[in-house]
């Protein structure tokens, strides 16, 4: 079952995934710093994240799909997918409400790029997750509520 | 009126006296047997469902709850209904047979008349009649098959692998099979079901890439027809159970996952696609209003025997939504007449397996003397007798785990005790004599450890109010599915209509109010975390010690929280 996969990306060793990119010559280092939102990243309020990232009150979009679990298997990595169809899309983010630094990634996707991102985010608690999408100059976001239980008790 | 048994025994000796013999009482048991089992063929594809037998492979008692609260949208709606109004909902005649299985109203009298239920030899009688009958039927197993009794345990699930294999299941899918680790699993998969049972899970993948685990469904040709079970394994096995044991796979609901598996089995040329599903009936009907194509789920998990089928519309037609009840009480079938490429027309039955009334299957009945021969010796220990009915059935406690956490209690030194709410475990009568294999009944899992805490109040507020939510919340995508976490010494209050973090109130303890900065002595089972292994000695070593110091035990008060808001609910009768 895929093992040729998992044994080449073993084989990446300690790099990550980031780091592959970049040992790749795919993405350019002084490039992901630059594109580094500071203010939108250390923001403690959805508020101030939003108005760091010039985002406003964004209206919610049928068109912005969040793809999460109902119910985290593991708080500690969570899987958190984006997917955008709104035309022009030039960046998504993805904020959790109940985390310290609510913004948990900003993806910068390059025209011609299909909008659809996923990464793994940590929750300490139940939460809305946020997706906000710029997209021709204008944001949209839409919401979706990850639960984080005890465990145990079950069925 | 309730009789002990000598009592009912001495009914019946006036009764053979005054010229009702013992051979006309047979004579009316086969006769009720015909009516009840004379179940006419329709159509030409028909699949026979069982799920949640919890490793009960002899016939046993299940009381029925009285408690199963609806909130929300599933307020006063199938499954949750009991007593009279369950009754009244599925047509059924009060007093009978059908009444008997499907409800607690006279439980302890009914059982006494009615005898035991269940049992792999009885099923497989039920089973090759129905097949007999409708040639081609295959049987689908929802799973939590493979745990629930200390044989099961102890043979690290082999008995119930073989049984099945026995009993002819053809497609079968997952819940505490997973508690037994993702290699015990797959090496069965592998080994013993190669080319006889299929296990089918679209929402198992791989944490890492997403791959599957398992195949995401089957297609099998009945009497020229194809038809897709599409598989879904309960989908918080990681989170109600131990997540170590299933350390790479990852589960959920995945609906996109399920509508994508179902369109691919359309696309493949299935006409009927079917769900063998251990959601939990009130996420079937959630997933039913939004999944389009499917034209049956057959549900478990949260052990509502119905009668009938709930009808769910969505966009692209409508499904049908069964759930099967568990411990091996009940036989679903379905008959579908697929006529033009398509399902037209159906019918349903529930069938309780009446032990008395469906001879033992001589091959099944062989093969479980075999397998429980070694161990018969420590099944049979008596441990004491019970005065009153245990059960454990019920939103908020059972008496069997009431006896749980008071023998947790006497046996930790503890204040508080908590047990899992759990749905499995079987029934004992009045007068009955508790013995290993019926503690086992009630807690053979795999992580067994007592556990003592150290708790805040504060904390054990938190853990209330989580387990409620994953029982009360009203969105079903939201909840689990087991039932309210049973708690000894402690009193509450709770609000099912509430939102999370505002349902439980007013927590005493010895008449004192519980203060949120104090701690308190908290005894507890079935730890999910890795670092609990091992905690403390096995539950039922702890019950059994508290049991043989008692003998005899008392019929006691249980220990129900105070409902808040759920006057009228047809979901609960006293």
């Amino acid at each position: 079952m895929n093992i040729q996969r998992r044994d080449t990306l073993k084989a990446g060793g300690g790099l990550g995934m980031l780091g592959l990119l970049v040992a790749a010559g795919l993405i350019r280092p002084e490039l992901a710093e630059a594109a580094w939102n500071k203010g939108a990243f250390d923001a403690k309020s959805l508020d101030a994240a939003m108005a760091a990232m010039g985002a406003g009150k964004p209206a919610e979009s049928a068109d912005v799909q969040i793809a999460a679990p109902d119910i985290a298997e593991n708080g500690a990595v969570v899987p958190v997918g984006v997917v955008s169809n709104l035309p022009k899309t030039e960046q998504i983010s993805i904020m959790i409400e109940k985390n310290p630094n609510m913004l948990a990634a900003t993806f910068d996707i390059p025209e011609g790029t299909i909008a659809d991102v996923q990464t793994r985010v940590k929750m300490g608690q139940t939460s809305d997750i946020y997706a906000v999408v710029k997209a021709d100059g204008k944001f949209y976001m839409s919401k979706k509520e990850v639960k984080v239980t005890l465990g145990g008790c079950g069925g | 009126m309730s009789m002990n048994r000598r009592e009912f025994l001495q009914v019946l000796a006036v009764a053979a006296a005054g010229g009702m013999t013992l051979h006309s009482d047979i004579a009316s048991a086969e006769k009720a047997a015909d009516k009840l089992y004379d179940v006419p063929k329709f159509g030409n594809v028909s699949l026979l469902h069982m799920t949640d037998c919890h490793a009960q492979l002899l016939p046993i008692y299940f009381r029925e709850p009285n408690v199963n609260l609806g909130v929300g949208d599933m307020l006063g709606k199938a499954p949750h209904v009991v007593g009279e109004t369950f009754l009244k909902t599925f047509g059924i005649k009060p007093g009978g047979a059908e009444a008997h299985a499907f409800t607690y109203l006279n439980f302890v009298e009914a059982a006494r008349h009615y005898g035991k239920v269940g049992g792999f030899a009885h099923l497989s009688t039920l089973v090759k009649k129905m097949k007999a009958s409708r040639p081609g039927a295959l049987l689908l197993d929802g799973g939590d098959t493979w745990q629930g009794s200390g044989t099961a345990l102890w043979t690290n699930a082999q008995d119930m692998v073989d049984a099945c294999k026995l009993l002819g299941v053809d497609v079968m899918t997952l819940h505490w099979e997973s508690t037994y680790g993702a290699e015990r699993v797959k090496e069965i998969e592998e080994k013993d079901f190669a080319g006889k049972i299929d296990i089918v899970a679209q929402n198992v993948r791989t944490t890492d890439f997403e791959d599957p685990v398992f195949k995401p469904y089957v297609i099998k040709n009945i009497n020229g027809v194809p038809v897709a079970i599409v598989g879904q394994a309960f989908p918080y096995t990681p989170i109600a159970n131990p997540r170590w044991m299933t350390p790479n796979w990852s589960f959920g609901i995945q609906e996109q996952g399920m509508q994508e598996a179902v369109n691919a089995a359309r696309a493949e040329g299935a006409q009927v696609v079917v769900v063998l599903s251990h959601n939990g009936m009130d996420v079937d009907l959630k997933l039913a209003s939004r999944v389009t194509g499917i034209d049956a789920i057959f549900g478990g998990h949260t052990h509502d025997g119905m009668p009938a089928p709930t009808v769910v519309s969505n966009p692209g037609g409508r499904t049908l939504v069964t759930n099967a009840g568990s411990n091996g009480k009940f036989l679903g079938v379905m008959d579908f007449d697929v006529r033009g490429g398509k399902v037209v027309d159906f019918r349903y039955k529930l069938l309780p397996v009446f032990a008395n009334m469906l001879a033992a299957d001589k091959e099944m009945a062989a093969f479980i003397d075999k397998v429980r021969a070694p161990f018969i010796e420590k099944l049979s220990e008596k441990l004491a007798v019970t005065e009153g009915m245990l059960y454990r059935r019920g939103n908020f406690n059972g008496s069997w785990d009431q006896l749980l956490v008071d023998a947790l209690i006497a046996e930790k030194g503890a204040e508080i005790a908590f047990s899992p709410g759990f749905r499995w475990g079987t029934s004992l009568l009045p007068g009955d004599t508790i013995t290993m294999e019926h503690l086992l009944d009630q807690t053979a899992i795999t992580y067994p450890w007592t556990t003592v805490t150290e708790m805040s109040g504060e904390m054990i507020k938190t853990v209330l109010e989580d387990v409620a939510d994953n029982l009360f919340n009203p969105d079903p995508y939201y909840q689990q599915g087991g039932d309210m976490v049973r708690v000894g010494g402690l009193q509450y209050s709770c609000d099912p209509n509430a939102g999370m973090g505002k349902r439980i109130d007013n927590m005493m303890l010895a008449g004192k109010r519980i203060e949120p900065g104090k701690t308190y002595k908290v005894a507890g089972w079935a730890p999910v975390s890795e670092a609990a292994k091992d905690a403390g000695p096995a539950v039922w070593d702890v019950v059994a010690n508290y049991l043989r110091g008692q003998k005899v035990i008392s019929q006691r008060p249980l220990n129900l929280p105070t409902l808040k808001g759920m006057g009228g609910n047809p979901g609960v009768a006293v």
